[in-house]
């Protein structure tokens, strides 16, 4: 077991390593931030003198060395924007962005869920179809689309929601909240169901997949056989172990969703990590960018590595085939 | 309780409220975000733009950009090189320390350090003295007779909140120094910083104790941006804001014709320009002689475009066609070299057979897509343009964060350059940027390697020139040469765009600040 985790351990710090490089070197090629950072009137030697300052003169390898020894130290540079530390930044900006992929996961599972079991038990059904129907836009409407019409439909044309920001914030010593106020609340709404749709429509068919799989085994055949009540068959014995990779999927699906808020948050102007990376791309803040690409590497990997040794703590074929 | 009391109460809190009713508020949006609050750790022209509201110079812009005074009540040269200001007595900054001499020698000083940022701003600047606690010495290295426009973009801080504070030193971008200043601000200026939280929003609150006497009726300014074009228009049109500048120029008419809002519109100082490569060979045809250094070819380039046609098809109508390269209200323009050049193919084809390319020759032709209104259409019809009377354009569009670098390096043939001659305001900014060969601090931006002998000299002359109307003479001149000799191809200024709800009252400028001091809502 011990050696599971060790080795888990070890391919997890490579992959880190791999992100790291290839977040460095790739950011060197995105553009020059002593352009954007010059007065139009620069001269070349104020240019030059700025490049000196930003280190950008030394060869790729010195600064990858150097770059790799302050993020080890903890230390992920000042932004080019902001004038402030990254990790800061990033500390500061997480909140937003972890409460609107809370709702979104909320939002996404409790209709998720109902509709793929509906979809399961009656498959033929006027609803289900529906269900189905509405399903397949809602997997291939571009999030900036979606986000664009609720915004035309619900805030400009009937005023019932804010279109852009967070409302109001309580801050929790370093953690800011939208929940305690109405105006939080309202404003995570569009948002919410922006970045929800897509994960709503993938757990629903799943669901509804596993479902459909389960019911036609042996055990419920039995259980059907035996006259048993449909509701117990339905939701304590198929639901339950349909649920299984339901659970693994949003899992993962949460790690995507921080990764992925970027349009969402763009579209709502929601000061989260999606648009402070956004920023940092079209104003070439490479420390942001290069923290922001670690960070998420950081998060897949840990997400990941968990799930493996969850895996292999549940499931003992595993460790053995393994270790 | 006694009546008496709840009576009185009553009264005050009716009285709270009626206040809490009449108080106006301002909430706009623009695409971009204050970078800080550090007038000094930045050089982007926004940033300076909001941060005016909050602190004052000693010579500010007034409704119509003429100079007028501001922190400085009058001025006058004592010496070719020292100018003497005599200061304002009885302003406060915000947190009610006395405005004095001391303030702006280490403004000055602040400014100076080799670790600020926008000291560029005022290059020419040596150093500051005290006199006395009203009077300055501002000492410039040789005659410079663009200081007060330099010094228009300095704003005041206050020295002892400074010392308090530990910002004395500048802030600055390059070496990540960031200081109290960078989120904090004590002006003298018409607004106070109440909050200031990047990406999601700043506020200001009025200064009741501002020097001036106010223009404007407001008593708060909520400033959100708003990055995503059609995000900022629905956050108007659903009446969450009050303003956004810019607005984008393709719901200009669908904001227009929504009832209850207006569109406002003015031509921009920017001036929109193909820059041209005047070095041996084009990257387009290695090893061949560049076509381009013939006059005849870069006057058929110039015949070839119709001009009338970008405006009325990419622009909207919205934009103003220039045959200079500074715009009306910028010292250096003169309506004589303004006229246009003409779209004529025929001629044209006739001066590129003359030059000795009858059928043409190839180039390339650069553009960012996210820089300039409309920047990425403007170059498509160029292209298809220049192809039409034979010269075979290569078009390649890119984002500005990777476009300015190449640029900036001489990568391009034929490239697009916007400038709007800020800070200064004047046209001897394109003489120094533009027009002159990078040395000695000039030609920043001149990476497509014209020169002109003559220029050269009228630029050296002009920044020295102290008698205002001499200076503006050689200005005309440098610039009739640069279009005699074809060293850019001007396009058009383009326009500023904003859109309010009805109601409220804005000024617009042409160098695209936002100066809510003159602003009124109802």
């Amino acid at each position: 077991m011990f050696k599971v985790l060790l080795t888990r351990l070890g391919q997890a710090a490579l992959v880190m390593l791999v992100v790291s490089a290839v977040s460095f070197v790739m950011f060197r090629y995105v553009g020059d931030p002593v352009a954007s950072m010059s007065r139009e009137n620069a001269s070349a030697e104020e240019k030059a003198e700025l490049r000196r300052a930003l280190g950008l003169d030394q060869p790729v390898v010195v600064q990858y060395g150097r770059f790799l020894q302050r993020t080890l130290s903890g230390d992920l540079g000042i932004s080019y924007r902001n004038q402030r530390p990254v990790t800061q930044l990033i500390a500061e900006r997480l909140p937003a962005t972890l409460e609107l992929v809370l709702v979104a996961t909320i939002l996404s599972l409790s209709l998720g869920i109902p509709l793929g079991v509906l979809c399961a038990l009656k498959p033929n059904g006027a609803a289900a179809r529906v269900v189905q129907a509405l399903s397949l836009i809602g997997i291939s409407t571009p999030t900036f689309v979606t986000g664009i019409v609720l915004i035309l439909v619900f805030a400009v044309s009937l005023g019932w929601l804010p279109s852009f920001g967070r409302g109001e914030v309580v801050d929790l010593g370093w953690w800011s909240t939208g929940f305690l106020t109405l105006s939080g609340l309202k404003a995570l709404i569009l948002p919410g169901i922006t970045l929800a749709l897509y994960q709503l429509t993938l757990i629903m068919r799943l669901v509804r997949a596993e479902m459909i799989d389960v019911l036609s085994s042996d055990y419920i055949r039995f259980a059907r056989a035996r006259g048993l009540p449909k509701r117990y068959i339905h939701f304590r014995l198929a639901l339950r172990n349909a649920l299984m990779p339901v659970i693994t999927v949003t899992g993962l699906q949460i790690g995507s969703l921080i990764a992925f808020a970027i349009v969402t948050e763009t579209v709502f102007q929601w000061p989260g990590m999606g648009l402070l990376f956004i920023q940092a791309v079209s104003f070439v803040d490479i420390p942001v960018m290069a923290a922001y690409l670690l960070f998420v590497g950081l998060l897949f990997v840990l997400i990941n590595t968990v799930v493996d040794i969850l895996y292999a703590v549940v499931d003992p074929r595993l460790r053995a085939r393994s270790a | 309780m006694n009546r008496r009391l709840i009576f009185g109460l009553s009264v005050a809190m009716g009285a709270l409220m009626g206040f809490a009713a009449e108080a106006k508020t301002l909430r706009w949006s623009s695409p971009t975000d204050i970078t800080t609050l550090d007038p000094y750790a930045h050089t982007e022209s926004f940033t300076t733009s909001m941060l005016h509201h909050v602190f004052d110079p000693l010579v500010r812009r007034g409704r119509n950009l003429e100079l007028e005074p501001a922190l400085a009540v009058s001025w006058k040269t004592v010496k070719p090189d020292t100018w003497r200001f005599e200061l304002r007595r009885d302003v406060k900054f915000h947190n009610g320390n006395p405005f004095t001499a001391d303030d702006v020698v280490a403004s000055i000083n602040r400014l100076l350090d080799p670790g600020a940022r926008a000291r560029g701003n005022i290059a020419t600047v040596t150093g500051a003295q005290k006199v006395d606690d009203y009077t300055v010495d501002i000492v410039t290295k040789g005659p410079y007779p663009l200081l007060l426009n330099d010094l228009a973009g300095v704003y005041i801080m206050d020295k002892e909140w400074m010392e308090a504070n530990d910002a004395l030193k500048p802030g600055n971008i390059a070496t990540g120094v960031t200081t109290a200043a960078s989120t904090q601000a004590n002006g003298t200026g018409p607004f106070k910083v109440e909050s200031y939280k990047p990406d999601a929003g700043t506020v200001f609150v009025v200064n009741p104790n501002w020097w001036d006497k106010p223009r404007h009726n407001l008593d708060r300014i909520e400033f959100k941006p708003i990055k995503s074009d059609a995000t900022r228009v629905a956050a108007l049109l659903s009446g969450e804001l009050d303003l956004i500048a810019p607005a984008p120029l393709q719901d200009l008419q669908r904001i227009g014709s929504s009832s209850g809002f207006k569109v406002i519109e003015e031509p921009s100082l920017r001036l929109i320009m193909l820059s041209l490569n005047f070095r041996p060979e084009l990257k387009a045809m290695p090893g061949q002689k560049n076509p381009i250094l013939d006059l005849k070819v870069r006057q058929a380039m110039w015949h070839a475009i119709d001009f009338e046609a970008i405006k009325k098809r990419v622009m909207r109508d919205k934009s103003r066609n220039t045959g200079t390269l500074v715009a009306p209200p910028v010292p250096g323009y003169s309506k004589d070299n303004d006229g246009p050049f003409g779209y004529d193919p025929e001629k044209a084809k006739k001066l590129l057979a003359e030059a000795g390319y009858p059928s043409g020759f190839k180039t390339k032709l650069n553009c960012p897509n996210d820089r300039y209104i409309n920047d990425e259409q403007i170059c498509v019809a160029i292209a298809s343009m220049w192809t039409k009377v034979g010269i075979q354009t290569e078009l390649q569009t890119e984002s500005r964060a990777t476009y300015f670098p190449r640029q900036d390096r001489g990568e391009f043939d034929v490239s697009m350059v916007g400038w709007a001659t800020l800070p200064p305001m004047d046209g001897f900014s394109v003489l120094a940027s533009l027009l002159t060969e990078q040395k000695e601090g000039y030609g920043g931006s001149n990476a497509s390697t014209y020169s002109n002998p003559q220029i050269e000299e009228l630029t050296r002359k002009a920044a020295v020139e102290l008698d205002e109307e001499k200076r503006r003479a050689m200005l005309v001149e440098a610039l009739k040469i640069a279009r005699d000799t074809v060293a850019y191809i001007p396009i058009h200024q383009q326009p500023v765009a904003w859109a309010v709800r009805d109601g409220v009252e804005v000024p617009q400028f042409p160098d695209e600040y936002v100066r809510l001091w003159f602003a009124t809502v109802k």
